[in-house]
C-alpha cells in the first residue's frame, strides 16, 4: 500500500539512530492540494516513553499520526516507525492505533470486533481468546462483550477502540485524542492504561489538545502549531528550567523598571512584576536592585508555570 | 490470507444487515407469483402446446430480464458504498493501519460481493426454472449458461461501482454506475437498430457502448441461451425485422468479446486498486 520513501536523506549514523527510536521523522510534510497540513515535522519518540503531541485544533496532529500509520502518504520528508520506514507491513504488526474519528462495524459484537483485529494483526488463533478477554477487561467492557457495537455510546466505542489498540502487546501505541468522548472516570482509566503500557515497555504517542492529560502522563512532549514543532523536550524543559518570579513592588520609577528587564522577560502589571526565565539564584540580586532603584518590595512569589501558560505563550510567540 | 477474511466479512455483513433475508423473501414471492402466472398459460382456451412453449420461452426471457435488472441494481447499491462508506464512517481508519494491504481489502470486498451475486443468480434462477418447468413443462435450452451471463452482468456492474467507490461518495458512485448501466442498455438497442437499418454510424456507437459497458452484451449472451432452437431458427428466417427486438439475440457471444469482458473486469479491478492505494485517508 503505502510505499516507503526512497528519497533517503539520513546518513548511515542517523539511520541507525532512527532504527533505535520508536518514531523518528525528518522534515515530514503533507499538503492536501493547496492546504499545508504539515510542514517540516522533525521529531523523535524514544522506545518505552510516553510522548505527548500537543497542539491547537488544526495544527496537523492527526495528519502526522495518519502519516505514521500509513493512512496518508507524505508529500516530502520521511518517517521511521520502530526502525522501519512508515508503511512497512511487518512493522504494523507491532503497532496499536486508536484513530480520532472512527467507528467499528455496528453489526458486530464487541468481542467480534476484537477477534477481527486479532486476525488482521496476524496473532496466532490460539491467543485470540485470551487477548480479547484481556482487552475487554482492561477497558472495562467485559460485561458488553456480546453486545452489538451499534448500541454503544461514543465513550464505549472509544473504550473499545483503546482495547483494539492494545491487542497483541504492541511496541508502539498511537492514541489520537483518546479521551475526547470519555467522562472523568474514563479519562482516569485511560491515564492508568497509558501508565501500564509504559511500565511494560510500550512507547505511547499521545496526540492531544488536552493539556492536563499530557501534563499528567507524558515523559516528553512536542508542541506543534501550523504543522511545525515549535518546542520539544521534557516537561521541565518545555516549561523552562528557570521558572518565573512574581513580585509586588511600589515606588519604582519608570527608568528603574526599564533597567530591570536585564533580569529576564518582564511582564509589568503595575504593582505586580513577573520575571520569566529568571534563575532562582538571581532572585536576591533582583530584590536588591529594586530596592536600590527606590522600590519597596512587599511580596516575592516563585511562580510555577503551568503547561497551559507555556503552551499559550509558545503559540503567542509564533504569532509575533 | 486477508482477502478471504474481508470476503467473509462482506458476506457476513450482508447476512447480519438482513439484506440476504429481504432478498430471499422478495425473490420467493416473485417466483411463486410468476410460476402461478406461467401455470395459467396451458389453461387458456384454444392455445396449442406449441404456442404455450413459445409464450413460455418469451416470458422466461422477460422474467430473466427482471432478475438481471434486480441483480444489476442490487449489485450497484451494495458495491457503491462498500469502500466509500467505510472511509466516511471511519471503519477504514481502524482496519487499514493493520498489516493488511489496501488491495487485499478491495479484492476481499470484490470476492465477497461476487460470491453473493453468483449465489443469488444461481439460487433464484434455479428456483424460477423449476417453477416454470412445473407450470408449463418448458425449460430453456441452456439455463446454466444463461444464469452465468446474468451473474456476470451483475459482477461487471459491481466491479464498476467498486472502482467508483474508491473515490466518490456512495450516492454519487451509485448514480453514475446506474446511469452507465442504462446508457449501455440504450447502446444495445441502438446497435440493434443500426443493424436492422444497416447504418454504420449507429452500429459503431452501439459496438462502442458494448465495449465500454459490457452489461448489455452479457444480457444478450443470456438471452441466446434462453431461446429454444426452433424459435431461433424461425426468428432468423424472419430476417432483419426481428433484429431490432431488444429481447432477442440471434447468436452466442463471440469468444473475443467474452475475452474482452474478462479483460474489462481485470482492467477495472487494476484501476480500482491503483485508485484506492493512492487515496489519502
Amino acid at each position: 500500500m503505502q510505499q516507503p520513501s526512497t528519497d533517503r536523506k539520513l546518513n548511515p549514523i542517523e539511520a541507525a539512530d532512527a532504527a533505535s527510536l520508536a518514531v523518528h521523522t525528518q522534515d515530514l510534510a503533507k499538503r492536501y492540494g493547496k492546504t499545508v497540513a504539515l510542514s517540516g515535522l522533525t521529531m523523535s519518540v524514544r522506545r518505552a516513553e510516553v510522548f505527548g503531541f500537543l497542539g491547537p485544533n488544526g495544527a496537523g496532529k492527526t495528519t502526522a499520526v495518519k502519516l505514521l500509520v500509513g493512512l496518508a502518504r507524505p508529500t516530502a520528508g520521511e518517517a521511521w516507525v520502530l526502525g522501519t520506514p512508515v508503511g512497512d507491513l511487518r512493522t504494523r504488526r507491532r503497532l496499536g492505533y486508536l484513530p480520532e474519528l472512527f467507528r467499528y462495524q455496528g453489526w458486530m459484537k464487541a468481542s467480534e470486533v476484537l477477534g477481527l483485529h486479532c486476525e488482521l494483526a496476524g496473532l496466532p488463533r490460539s491467543a485470540w481468546k485470551a487477548e480479547i478477554a484481556g482487552a475487554l477487561e482492561t477497558v472495562g467492557l467485559r460485561e458488553r462483550a456480546d453486545d452489538r457495537v451499534e448500541g454503544f455510546s461514543k465513550g464505549m466505542q472509544q473504550r473499545l477502540g483503546l482495547g483494539v489498540a492494545l491487542l497483541g502487546r504492541p511496541e508502539l501505541v498511537l492514541l489520537d485524542e483518546p479521551t475526547s468522548a470519555l467522562d472523568p472516570v474514563g479519562r482516569h482509566d485511560v491515564r492508568e492504561i497509558i501508565r501500564q503500557l509504559k511500565d511494560r515497555g510500550t512507547a505511547v504517542f499521545l496526540n492531544s489538545h488536552l493539556l492536563s492529560e499530557v501534563e499528567q502522563v507524558c515523559d516528553r512532549l512536542a508542541v506543534v502549531d501550523r504543522g511545525r514543532v515549535i518546542a520539544t523536550g521534557t516537561m521541565s524543559q518545555i516549561l523552562g528550567q528557570d521558572g518565573a518570579v512574581r513580585l509586588r513592588v511600589t515606588g519604582l520609577p519608570p527608568a528603574g523598571r526599564a533597567s530591570l528587564r536585564a533580569f529576564g522577560n518582564l511582564e509589568d502589571e503595575g504593582e505586580w512584576l513577573t520575571f520569566r526565565g529568571l534563575s532562582p539564584d538571581r532572585v536576591p540580586e533582583l530584590v536588591s536592585e529594586i530596592v536600590n532603584q527606590g522600590g519597596r518590595v512587599y511580596a516575592v512569589e516563585p511562580r510555577h508555570e503551568t503547561l497551559e501558560d507555556r503552551f499559550l505563550q509558545l503559540l503567542k510567540e509564533q504569532d509575533v | 490470507m486477508h482477502v478471504l477474511t474481508i470476503a467473509r466479512l462482506t458476506v457476513l455483513e450482508a447476512s447480519r444487515r438482513k439484506l440476504l433475508l429481504a432478498l430471499a423473501l422478495l425473490t420467493l414471492v416473485v417466483i411463486v407469483l410468476t410460476s402461478w402466472g406461467f401455470s395459467r398459460l396451458p389453461t387458456m382456451k384454444g392455445v396449442t402446446s406449441a404456442e404455450v412453449r413459445v409464450a413460455a420461452s418469451q416470458l422466461t426471457i422477460l422474467v430473466a430480464f427482471m432478475f438481471s435488472g434486480v441483480l444489476a441494481l442490487g449489485s450497484t447499491l451494495v458495491a457503491a458504498p462498500s469502500i466509500a462508506s467505510d472511509i466516511e464512517s471511519g471503519i477504514a481508519l481502524a482496519i487499514l493501519p493493520r498489516p493488511i494491504r489496501r488491495s487485499e481489502v478491495l479484492m476481499g470486498k470484490w470476492l465477497g460481493l461476487a460470491v453473493l451475486i453468483a449465489l443469488y443468480a444461481a439460487l433464484s434462477g434455479v428456483l424460477e426454472m423449476i417453477g416454470i418447468r412445473w407450470a408449463t413443462g418448458y425449460l430453456p435450452p441452456n439455463p446454466t449458461a444463461a444464469l452465468s451471463f446474468v451473474a456476470a452482468e451483475g459482477i461487471v456492474l459491481m466491479t464498476l461501482a467498486l472502482l467508483l467507490s474508491t473515490r466518490l461518495a456512495p450516492m454519487t458512485g451509485g448514480v453514475i454506475a446506474l446511469v452507465l448501466f442504462f446508457v449501455g442498455w440504450i447502446g444495445g438497442i441502438a446497435l440493434a437498430i443500426g443493424q436492422t437499418f444497416a447504418n454504420d454510424t449507429i452500429i459503431n456507437i452501439g459496438v462502442g457502448s458494448r465495449l465500454l459497458i459490457p452489461t448489455d452484451g452479457l444480457w444478450h449472451g443470456a438471452i441466446f441461451y434462453l431461446e429454444p432452437s426452433d424459435f431461433l431458427a424461425a426468428a432468423q428466417a424472419a430476417g432483419r425485422a426481428r433484429a431490432g427486438n431488444p429481447f432477442f439475440a440471434d447468436a452466442a457471444l463471440p469468444l473475443p468479446y467474452l475475452l474482452w469482458i474478462a479483460a474489462w473486469i481485470l482492467i477495472v479491478l487494476v484501476l480500482a486498486n491503483w485508485s484506492f492505494a493512492r487515496r489519502d485517508l
